[in-house]
């Protein structure tokens, strides 16, 4: 992936970002940075805008001020045709998974398959297959529809769609809300497993401090209307902030730290 | 249009180097170029893929191909040249490969037809027959609710009857007046020819009181509320709304059915009394204009010869129709699963048959009456 121009290794750059919904300051002067190849973990109270930063990068919201580059291209002053050729380039996990309910497992990871390029039937469903077995669902999912999956599998067939198209950017919100810790844990080695394997760049929507620890390269504390403070797991824990100090160093993520380390050991 | 384009893509490459029988590739190895190659190569030692610039899932899967294609059946050949993640990539692809035989399709027989056949017979009855139990556990509620008429929800039933009542009056009515205009405008045409028209009277009379007025208001009223009660109750299921309300204790049919299905045994007898009055004062119009049938005509010749019991056989259709009308939309709404698609097919089958089962009954009435002798 050298053909990249400009700022060689920051795939996404956000800066003086302004959204407000009616008379609710959303964000404010936010700027972050994210680099290629790392798993960056969004963190932050509910409610503080880590979906909203979301629908922004990938331009289902028009922020109301500031710039957003991803891979070297504005999201909000491009031609439609350059806006599709970027888009082509990430893959979006909805917080609520957002299958086509009257579509097929398989259906749903051939659908922007379907739409974004032209190839054999036989080879899109194939590749299609090979992606919902990379996500680790039984070969009995592939013909489900959604509502006949439980929440686990939703989750990783929403990922699946999500690298239908083998992007070089994945934003993920929330992918493990919801689910017990075993699977959850087990879909953090998901996500890393294919971020290596597919050399992924990971935009890491997560309240799960479990996750934060074992697969964050780095992590992004959304408050007071911006990014606070970016940095890996130790560097948080510097920081003095209430907020923060309590999220980082509170019970939870004792605990947490604990498992981590345990888990090393 | 194509995505591929602006990202400048290399085709890629494929030959067979001939002193050490290795297949050497290049270019780029992904999803939109794969297709392009089209290499049927023998027996090979290995595959190089060192030149290639960029490999993806579905690259990777073809190299895998490729190799089982090529090598012979003892032992499979090294794919040679992969960087690190080229490598991870295709150990991950892998494993994931799908399974070696394809499902085959077994053509559908004569048997597999009838078989079919038989499963939507026997289907179509179980549904009549979940139907009728549903309709008897509304009326036992309904019945429970007579000796505790508090927990009868009265907000809910006021809003439903505005909703499905007050609301239709205009298209109802504007509807009855037309039928009445049209049903004089033919009827006078046909009795001019033997110069009966004040007989028009008796037509329009008989033919809207105990027919039209009300069969056209409850195909009306099906069609406008029975799916908006299919859409409401079906999208609070696929919300789990319902299950939420079981689980807190609150009984959905009295809570969600019995509401809409009283309001419309309320009203639409109502809603029909409208319909006949428009319908007469339209047909009265038209015999007017078309046979100069004065107002005072048409009203002393309706009294004298128009029997009550046409009127008393319309209005007492109307509540079994309601009844009908009610059970359809509340049972197909309470029947959507998790999926927009059910919601959407359960939403016009109600509509469908409640209209067909409201013909059907007015057609069993019709017999009925006959019998009777009114
Ligand atoms: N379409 C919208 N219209 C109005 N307000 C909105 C809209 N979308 C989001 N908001 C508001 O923006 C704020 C941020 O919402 P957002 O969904 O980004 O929160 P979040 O950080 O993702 O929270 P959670 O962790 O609970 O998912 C909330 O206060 C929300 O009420
Ligand atoms: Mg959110």
């Amino acid at each position: 992936m050298s053909e990249q121009t400009g700022s060689e290794d920051t795939v996404i750059r956000v800066r003086g970002l302004n959204k407000r919904f009616k008379d609710h300051v959303v964000h404010e002067g936010l700027d972050l940075d994210v680099r290629r190849g790392e798993i960056i973990g969004i963190v932050g109270g509910s409610g503080t805008g880590k979906s909203v930063l979301l629908q922004q990068i990938v331009g289902l919201l028009k922020p109301d001020a500031g710039q957003i580059e991803v891979l070297g291209q504005s999201v909000r002053d491009t031609s439609d045709a350059e806006y599709r050729a970027l888009r082509r380039r990430w893959g979006v996990m909805f917080q609520d998974g957002a299958l086509f309910s009257s579509l097929t497992v398989r259906q749903n990871v051939e659908a922007p398959m379907r739409e974004q390029l032209e190839i054999s039937d036989a080879l899109r469903e194939t590749m299609a297959g090979i992606k919902v077995r990379m996500v680790g669902l039984p070969e009995n999912a592939h013909g489900k529809y959604p509502s006949e999956l439980s929440g686990g599998m939703r989750k990783r067939a929403g990922f699946a769609r999500s690298i239908a198209l083998d992007p070089e950017i994945v934003f993920l919100d929330e992918p493990t809300a919801g689910l017990d810790p075993i699977g959850a844990a087990a879909f953090d080695t998901l996500i890393r497993q294919l971020q290596t394997a597919l050399g992924l760049t990971v935009f890491l929507v997560t309240h799960d401090l479990d996750s934060l620890h074992a697969i964050c390269d780095r992590v992004a504390v959304l408050a007071e209307k911006k990014v606070l403070a970016v940095g890996t797991m130790e560097e948080m824990l510097e920081i003095d902030h209430p907020w923060v100090k309590e999220y980082f160093q509170g019970p939870r993520a004792r605990a947490a730290v604990g498992a981590a380390a345990s888990g090393l050991a | 249009m194509q995505a591929g384009q602006d990202k400048g893509r290399t085709a890629p490459q494929a030959s067979l180097r001939s002193q050490d029988q290795v297949i050497i590739l290049s270019g780029d190895l992904v999803i939109e170029t794969i297709e392009t190659l089209d290499g049927e190569f023998g027996d090979a030692t290995g595959i190089d893929i060192s030149d290639v610039a960029h490999l993806d899932t579905a690259g990777a899967w073809y190299l895998l191909q490729l190799r089982q294609q090529v090598s012979d059946t003892s032992h499979e050949i090294a794919i040679r040249g992969a960087s690190a993640p080229q490598r991870q990539l295709l150990e991950t692809v892998r494993q994931n490969m799908p399974p070696e035989e394809a499902l085959d399709e077994r053509p559908v027989t004569l048997f597999d037809r009838l078989e079919e056949i038989g499963r939507t017979v026997v289907g179509g009855l179980h549904i009549a027959i979940e139907m009728i139990g549903f309709l008897g556990q509304v009326i036992a509620t309904i019945a429970s609710l007579v000796f505790h008429p508090r927990r009868l929800r009265m907000t809910s039933l006021v809003h439903h009857m505005q909703e499905v009542g007050l609301k239709a009056v205009p298209i109802v009515a504007l509807m009855a007046f037309l039928i009445g205009i049209v049903l004089a405008f033919q009827g006078s045409a046909q009795l001019r020819q033997f110069g009966a028209e004040v007989f028009v009277v008796d037509l329009i009379a008989i033919s809207i009181l105990r027919e039209l007025g009300i069969l056209l208001t409850a195909i009306i009223v099906a069609g406008r509320s029975g799916s908006a009660f299919t859409a409401a109750i079906g999208s609070m299921k696929m919300r789990e709304e319902v299950d939420a309300m079981r689980t807190l204790g609150l009984d959905p049919i009295e809570i969600l059915v019995v509401p809409r299905v009283l309001a419309l045994v309320l009203i639409l007898p109502v809603l029909g009394f409208i319909a006949d009055l428009t319908g007469l004062i339209g047909g009265a119009l038209m015999s007017w204009i078309e046979l100069g049938v004065s107002p005072a005509v048409f009203q002393s010749r309706l009294v004298a010869n128009t029997d009550v019991w046409h009127f008393a056989v319309g209005m007492i259709k109307a509540p079994f129709f309601a009844l009908i009308i009610g059970i359809i939309g509340c049972y197909e709404g309470l029947k959507v699963g998790g999926d927009a698609e059910s919601l959407g097919r359960l939403t016009s089958t109600s509509v469908v048959l409640a209209i067909f089962m409201v013909i059907v009954v007015d057609a069993v009435f019709s017999v009925f009456f006959a019998l009777v002798g009114v």
